[in-house]
């Protein structure tokens, strides 16, 4: 008798932890082996390698000030490329990234009909939901580590490497100079997570995965520009691309965490604010693509 | 003595199975429009049948089914799928409902297989063990084997449909939803679609099959629900939607002046004539009286029929102007 009684609940508990690791195993492959989502991977590893080519083919800036910022230290040490390339990415081409793989999570199904089959699968929507955010971060985290790794890579190739200064004026050994450059990637894929979670928001509203991409970049750029009018400044602080370039404190010794932790808060407000809409959107539609 | 006991205890669990696998009370859509797709419909499609649901395109039938599987709240009514309360209980009943919703969707650069693989993985309850398995007896099923590794993209209407019904069996399932399953399949397809749905059945699965071709369900179906601009107008067995229409006799003759006054002479009603061909009402004489009557009357009869009424007309009356879009 006993035996039965405890098989029961055995066989009920036991697929649904394996199941959900299943699905999102499945929904990686879906994001990471689309032909699309690769070819923007493969633009945003070629910024790295054009700073470092042009840098090297042509004369360094005479003045620091001039270009982005960590150009002038790459000749000196390649480190730098990883640096200046994520400085680079972030206004447009990452955020432009993550509103493609954000803004299609749920369109793009929508669109083809696929959300009904997964709905009645079943999946429910709360675990669809977050199946496709933790995808969807993943996406963020492998761009701005691609973007950090192939800029070290070419770096090293390109130009002499060795202990980094830091901003604070002291020099770290390179190992920890480059644990210091993941750190800034970390950062600028957390910064992208909060993003996510705006595309995903969008991306339930609409049955056009296209409309819920160029949404999101809209809306990335818009806080951008929102954030350079000096006039708007009581805004800033609420603006979530306010924060996307504060890792400067990252690369200070001691590490300073002030900057960093507050756009850490901030974005993870917007994640959760945005990614409670996404459910309560996702949870009460009707589906009738 | 004792051994009688053993099959009395075991009862209950027959009885537990064989509750209705899709009951609705009242069920109502509005949409968002002020549209009223679904005007309070009460479904019973008992265990173990096939249910033909049918109706004009634009009649309903895809927002009910859409509401039974939860993918649309109802405005109003409640409904079950295999005895639970929906949607309260579609995490642990719909892994046993198999479904083709509004014609076939799946990812068009992943192949056919994949595609099911990708399905397989979001099923909490499926084995992943017995997935590569279960995905080639599906394909095989469909006859969709030698396809399997094709991109969707490049498969055909059918092979798309064919795609769609192996999704609905890559488990087992005690309930199939099907919409509009032959569409786009050509009459070989049509017959092989025709022919699972019958083994299935044969194997204890209902089956709820919608259609707005009533030749398409009239073959297969042991009952039969009839959506007009959002209301069920008629359910229930075949045998008794035909009931709902009189039989009549027709007899060829030479002499149809001596088999109008032979038939009328008997009590039959509606007594008409198309050249040849006298017709009437059967109402409650035998057939065989009424041949033997004319017989005796000396109407040279060269062709008798009793012609059961055809469902056709049963739903026509029903629908109105036919099978055209409604609404």
């Amino acid at each position: 008798m006993s035996a039965v009684e405890a098989a029961v609940p055995a066989v009920a508990a036991a697929p649904s932890r394996a199941g959900t690791g299943r699905f999102l195993r499945s929904e990686l492959d879906m994001v990471f082996r689309r032909r699309r989502n690769q070819v923007i991977l493969a633009v945003l590893a070629a910024v790295p390698i054009l700073i470092a080519v042009a840098v090297r083919l042509a004369a360094p800036p005479e003045d620091p000030a001039d270009g982005p910022p960590f150009l002038y230290g790459i000749a000196g040490n390649g480190v730098f490329v990883a640096l200046t390339a994520l400085t680079v990415v972030l206004p447009l081409f990452l955020p432009l990234a993550v509103s493609v793989v954000s803004g299609d999570a749920v369109a793009g199904e929508a669109s083809l009909g696929t959300l009904r089959y997964l709905l009645v699968v079943p999946v429910s929507r709360t675990r669809m939901l977050l199946v496709k955010y933790v995808a969807a971060v993943a996406y963020c985290v492998v761009a701005a580590l691609t973007v950090g790794a192939v800029g070290a890579g070419i770096g090293a190739l390109l130009f002499p490497v060795g202990p980094v200064t830091l901003l604070s004026g002291a020099q770290v050994p390179l190992g920890a100079g480059l644990v210091r450059v993941g750190l800034v990637a970390l950062y600028v894929a957390a910064m992208m997570a909060g993003l996510a979670a705006i595309g995903l928001f969008v991306s339930t509203l609409t049955e056009s995965p296209i409309a819920a991409m160029a949404t999101t970049a809209v809306l990335a750029v818009t806080s951008q520009v929102l954030d350079s009018v000096p006039q708007l400044d009581w805004l800033h602080p609420w603006l979530f691309s306010h924060y996307w370039l504060d890792y400067g404190d990252l690369l200070r010794d001691p590490i300073a965490v002030d900057g960093p932790a507050r756009g850490l808060l901030v974005t993870a407000a917007y994640g959760l604010v945005f990614g409670s809409l996404a459910w309560s959107r996702m949870t009460t539609r009707d589906v009738s693509s | 003595m004792t051994t009688v006991a053993a099959p009395a205890a075991a009862a209950p669990a027959p009885a537990a199975v064989a509750a209705p696998a899709v009951t609705t009370s009242g069920l109502a859509k509005r949409f968002r429009g002020g549209q009223l797709a679904v005007a309070g419909v009460d479904l019973h499609v008992p265990h173990g049948s096939v249910y033909g649901f049918l109706g004009p395109n634009g009649s309903g039938k895809t927002t009910t089914i859409r509401m039974l599987l939860g993918l649309v709240a109802p405005t109003a009514g409640t409904h079950t799928l295999l005895g639970r309360p929906m949607p309260a209980s579609a995490a642990e009943v719909l892994p046993r409902v198999g479904a083709l919703v509004e014609g076939p969707a799946f990812h068009p650069h992943l192949s056919g297989q994949r595609n099911l693989a990708r399905l397989d993985a979001a099923d909490r309850t499926a084995d992943p063990a017995t997935a590569r398995v279960r995905i080639g007896t599906a394909l095989d099923r469909v006859g969709l084997s030698a396809a399997a590794g094709k991109r969707y993209r490049a498969y055909s209407l059918g092979m798309r449909q064919r795609l769609g019904i192996a999704a609905a069996l890559l488990q087992p399932r005690d309930l199939l939803v099907l919409d509009e399953p032959t569409n786009g399949l050509d009459p070989q397809g049509t017959r092989e679609v025709r022919a699972l749905v019958c083994a299935l059945a044969a194997d204890g699965v209902t089956v709820l099959l919608s259609s707005h071709l009533l030749s398409e369900v009239e073959q297969v179906c042991t009952h039969v629900g009839v959506m007009h601009v959002g209301k069920l107008v008629a359910q229930g067995t075949l045998d008794s939607l035909r009931q709902g229409r009189a039989p009549r006799v027709s007899v060829e003759t030479a002499d149809p002046a001596a088999a109008i006054r032979a038939l009328a002479a008997q009590g039959l009603s509606d007594v008409d004539t198309d050249g040849r061909v006298v017709s009437a009402l059967l109402g409650t004489a035998a057939p065989e009286g009424v041949l033997a009557g004319l017989v005796r009357a000396g109407v040279p009869v060269r062709q008798f029929t009793l012609d059961a009424p055809a469902l056709e007309d049963v739903f026509v009356s029903l629908t109105g102007e036919g099978f055209d879009v409604s609404g």
